[in-house]
């Protein structure tokens, strides 16, 4: 195997595009250390993109964020203002794993490791996130959503890499959530998991996303449960029916950790919680 | 292989290793520092725990050249000679451990909490310890001898 530290994405882009046989980008390595030690996955080539400048900082982009590719959990929990503007995506990503893992684990990784249940995806995917690729034909700004293509795969293209995740600007009236099930209180797997964004005007919700995790092959964006709210005040019947388009749009697995029958009956239970905290923190945000 | 400069409980350092060799590995093989221990070698038991610039992190997790101009802290640097660092007496004190696998991850992985929250509450301990596991089930005497070296701290300081 061989192990590179490139100082540029440019240079990473090269790295890759040359490379033969199994390459793998390097950031937090919790997934990627993980597959080579379990000889999953045993790349031939690895990039180590964290000696890339800016990759560990979280900036300003407009009104929104821009989190560099190598920012851990541990350093989006620890920023002053991004979880107070983005409490569901901060505390999605910190559900992942142990202190030890958060430490290290990233957003980018998350993602690009294709895993249906990945807790911060469906919060990404509900705040509307979009992420640059770059590659050896240049730069493309994808959604969240359009990056997980089945378990374990990705629509990145040999050669190209993720450069830089874009958080909105948060505006006025909003909030999000994020709330997984697991069978234990702490270092387990989603077995369900919902983001939920939504803007207020007045009381009345006006936007919504609705994201679900470990239901599907991938990630979900189910428009059905977003209109499901948008123009209710959130009322009991709006929550039923936000609960009916959430299990309504699953097509889960049934495996020792949940049946088909329990992961869709909670994907609505777990819509209906989230959406009422996203409710409340955007009335405080009012 | 790759020539790796680091500083480990602020020594330099190098070593030589293979790029998949883990800085758990390095540790042990290379450095002969035997504390941090493998258990599970995937990032789930903790018993690999060490600080990297300051930052908990599972050895295992980390490979051998990403240490490379990182400050590396396990658990033999706790001790300043012959004389032990509170968290080691309390531990004693406390019969805070059995066989012992799980302890030095334990006891950097609470140093490391101490010194970010020095009041820590015993939900906040046992949260950031869920990813240090103890098979002996030894976690009350943990608990508590992590509750009062940060009791103690506070009144030594």
């Amino acid at each position: 195997m061989q192990y590179h530290t490139p100082s540029s994405f440019d240079d990473a882009v090269a790295l890759a595009k040359d490379a033969q046989g199994v390459t793998r980008f390097l950031a937090g390595g919790t997934d990627v250390l993980v597959q080579l030690r379990a000889d999953i996955v045993t790349p031939d080539v690895l990039i180590d993109i964290k000696k890339i400048a800016g990759v560990s900082d979280i900036t300003r982009e407009g009104d929104g964020w821009r989190i560099g590719v190598a920012v851990t959990g541990a350093e989006m929990s620890e920023h002053d203002t991004l979880g107070k503007e983005w409490p569901g995506l901060v505390e999605a990503m910190d559900l992942i794993g142990s202190t030890q893992v958060q430490g290290r684990a990233t957003l980018t990784g998350n993602l690009c490791n294709g895993s249906p249940a990945a807790d911060s995806v469906p919060a990404m995917v509900a705040a509307g996130v979009t992420v640059t690729v770059t590659g050896p034909n240049g730069e493309r700004k994808v959604a969240v959503e359009d990056i997980p293509t089945a378990p374990g795969k990705t629509s990145l293209e040999a050669g190209e890499l993720v450069t830089a995740v874009h958080v909105p600007a948060r505006g006025k009236s909003g909030g999000d959530a994020y709330l997984r099930f697991i069978p234990r209180t702490e270092m387990d797997i989603a077995v369900v998991g919902c983001g939920i964004n939504l803007r207020l005007d007045g009381k009345k919700i006006v936007e919504a996303r609705v994201a679900l995790g470990a239901v599907a092959p991938t990630v979900l964006l189910v428009e059905e449960a977003a209109n499901a709210i948008i123009g209710t005040e959130l009322d009991d019947a709006a929550l039923e029916a936000l609960a009916e388009a959430a299990s309504a749009a699953c097509n889960p697995i049934n495996d020792k950790r949940g049946t088909i029958k329990f992961r869709t009956h909670v994907a609505g239970v777990l819509a209906k919680r989230a959406a009422k905290i996203a409710y409340q923190r955007a009335e405080a945000a009012s | 292989m790759i020539h790796v400069n680091t500083k480990v409980n602020g020594d330099d350092v190098e070593f030589l290793c293979d790029p998949r060799e883990t800085l758990l590995d390095a540790l042990r093989d290379k450095l002969g520092l035997t504390g941090a221990k493998e258990g599970c070698g995937t990032g789930d038991c903790g018993a690999c725990s060490v600080t990297m610039d300051g930052r908990l992190v599972c050895s295992c997790l980390v490979l051998g050249a990403e240490a490379e101009g990182k400050e590396i802290a396990t658990v033999e640097g706790m001790a300043e000679g012959e004389n032990l660092h509170i968290l080691q007496e309390k531990f004693i004190e406390h019969a805070a451990l059995q066989c012992g696998i799980c302890t030095p991850g334990i006891l950097v992985a609470t140093k490391n909490l101490l010194e970010k929250h020095p009041e820590p509450t015993e939900t906040q301990v046992r949260y950031w310890l869920a990813g240090n596991l103890c098979r002996c089930t030894g976690y009350d005497k943990i608990i508590r001898a992590v509750m009062e070296t940060a009791a103690d701290l506070r009144k030594a300081s």
